[in-house]
């Protein structure tokens, strides 16, 4: 390959100068309007509207990635931190109710409640695995509960599993997520009630908290007071806040 | 009239990807900082000193406090046209030949190794060259190779669990991290460095990334070609 060279008159190297640089700061212009344009727009949950539009186009193209076959890596029990790190007191910081039940609002609107004894008596998985924190953060961390697939076949939940979204809110409604059925029934998803063999403590979300694997530490939710499921997206709290939705790993 | 040499440089294609990626590699940049903001632990320990990345007055200089979300949203938007761009500008390096100007060839250290010490001024005069001496096409090369590994690990970072397999080819997630952390580092030196020989190297070379041209004085031979294509456009 060479490098061409021709013979022009000035007047042509003077006039393609002239459009080269005219071209090259009006594109230029145009980026900084873009950006200025960008910023102008209104938001949508926190989220400059065009760029929650991309989120959202991001969430069709790699939700078909989450599969029940695609699992999070696992580690070895001693290789769980001791001292778990504690982020976000959003839902956990009223009182809990000493009689604290799940609540779980099914399809039909009719509502089954659900004592944390009753819970334990469901299969246990145990999984260590590296959480994630949207911040940046990771720790590899111990949990233990109920494959939230498995408490849904045991509560016959499976009309509710065939809808798009599962909702979770806490007791006082301070802290919410929702989270697509894939991911759900995912199954590394569990129903936690124990950390590091021990029980949960309040403020890793005592009596009963989300551990997702395959989502960010904000879809976690500590301390559940309500279940429900939808066909559109239920509310979520950092969603709201600018963030993505699915937040999917 | 006056006539020129004209020395088409940079194709139409070349300066348009470049161009375009400049402002989006910044907004990368920009949008990365603004995450990395929120869990700023980067440390390098040099022993007789440690480098925090990044100290406090840097990040009151441009303002990036607490701007996680934005910065996510950002990055997770304008990654796409950062991919896109630098996939378009790969495929034209292979597909318009012009990877035999930009990649090295076989002499490129040893002559690399000349550039540099010209550069600092001990040694006189540079290897013979056709677009790019020794030491710009391994710098251009590493700096396509940078982004194909930015892109790599971005990737794992992005989807640490649906692809895992990606996440464990870059050595975990920790890892993959600090190698993107890295990378936008390099990418800054790289930029520093650039502009640095931008400069020195003159307005006529940074026209030609605008213009795709450099001119040149008429020497007696081309004065000939001259008056042969005016003799052949006659005819």
């Amino acid at each position: 390959m060479t490098i061409k060279e021709q013979i022009w008159n000035t007047k042509k190297v003077r006039n393609r100068t002239i459009l080269s640089f005219v071209v090259f700061f009006v594109m230029m212009g145009l980026a900084y309007c873009f950006w200025k344009w960008l910023y102008a727009q209104p938001e949508e949950h926190g989220a400059l509207k065009p760029l929650r539009k991309v989120l959202i186009q991001n969430e069709k193209i790699f939700k078909p990635l989450v599969s029940q076959e695609h699992l999070v890596k696992t580690y070895p029990l001693q290789k769980a931190e001791k001292k778990v790190r504690v982020n976000g007191w959003d839902g956990i910081e009223t009182p809990l109710d000493a009689n604290w039940k799940l609540k779980v609002v099914r399809k039909t609107g009719d509502t089954i409640f659900i004592t944390l004894d009753d819970i334990k008596k469901l299969p246990k998985t145990d999984i260590v695995f590296d959480f994630k924190c949207v911040e940046g953060w990771n720790q590899i961390t111990h949990w233990g509960g109920v494959k939230f697939s498995e408490f849904a076949k045991y509560y016959e939940l499976d009309n509710e599993i065939q809808m798009e979204y599962v909702g979770m809110i806490t007791p006082d409604k301070g802290y919410y997520v929702g989270i697509d059925m894939p991911s759900a029934v995912h199954p590394q998803t569990i129903l936690c009630y124990e950390m590091n063999g021990k029980v949960l403590p309040l403020n890793q979300g005592y009596p009963l908290r989300l551990i997702i694997p395959v989502k960010y530490g904000v879809k976690h939710i500590k301390r559940i007071g309500s279940i429900f499921f939808s066909n559109t997206k239920p509310p979520d709290f950092w969603a709201e806040e600018g963030y993505d939705y699915f937040l999917g790993l | 009239m006056e006539n020129k040499k004209v020395i088409h440089k940079h194709s139409l294609a070349i300066r348009w990807l470049h161009w375009v990626n400049f402002p989006l590699l910044a907004v990368m940049i920009w949008s990365g900082l603004l995450i990395y903001y929120a869990n700023r632990v980067y440390k390098l320990d040099l022993g007789f000193t440690t480098i925090t990345f990044f100290p406090e007055w840097f990040y009151d200089a441009i303002g990036m406090r607490r701007r996680l979300a934005e910065g996510m949203s950002l990055h997770f938007a304008f990654m796409w046209l950062f991919t896109i761009n630098g996939v378009i500008y790969f495929l034209y390096l292979i597909f318009s030949k012009e990877y035999k100007l930009l990649f090295p060839h076989r002499r490129a250290l040893k002559e690399a190794w000349l550039v540099l010490l010209h550069d600092l001024h001990i040694r006189k005069g540079l290897p013979p060259q056709k677009k790019y001496n020794a030491a710009q096409r391994i710098a251009y090369t590493g700096v396509i190779i940078l982004g194909f590994f930015m892109i790599v690990t971005g990737l794992a970072i992005y989807k640490p669990a649906q692809l895992n397999w990606l996440c464990a080819t870059c050595g975990g997630y920790e890892a993959a991290r600090i190698e993107h952390f890295v990378i936008t580092i390099l990418f800054a030196l790289f930029f520093l460095v650039h502009i640095m020989q931008v400069i020195l190297a003159g307005w006529k070379n940074f026209s030609s990334m605008i213009t795709g041209f450099e001119t040149k004085k008429i020497e007696s031979n081309d004065h000939k070609r001259a008056n042969l294509e005016h003799e052949k456009s006659k005819e």
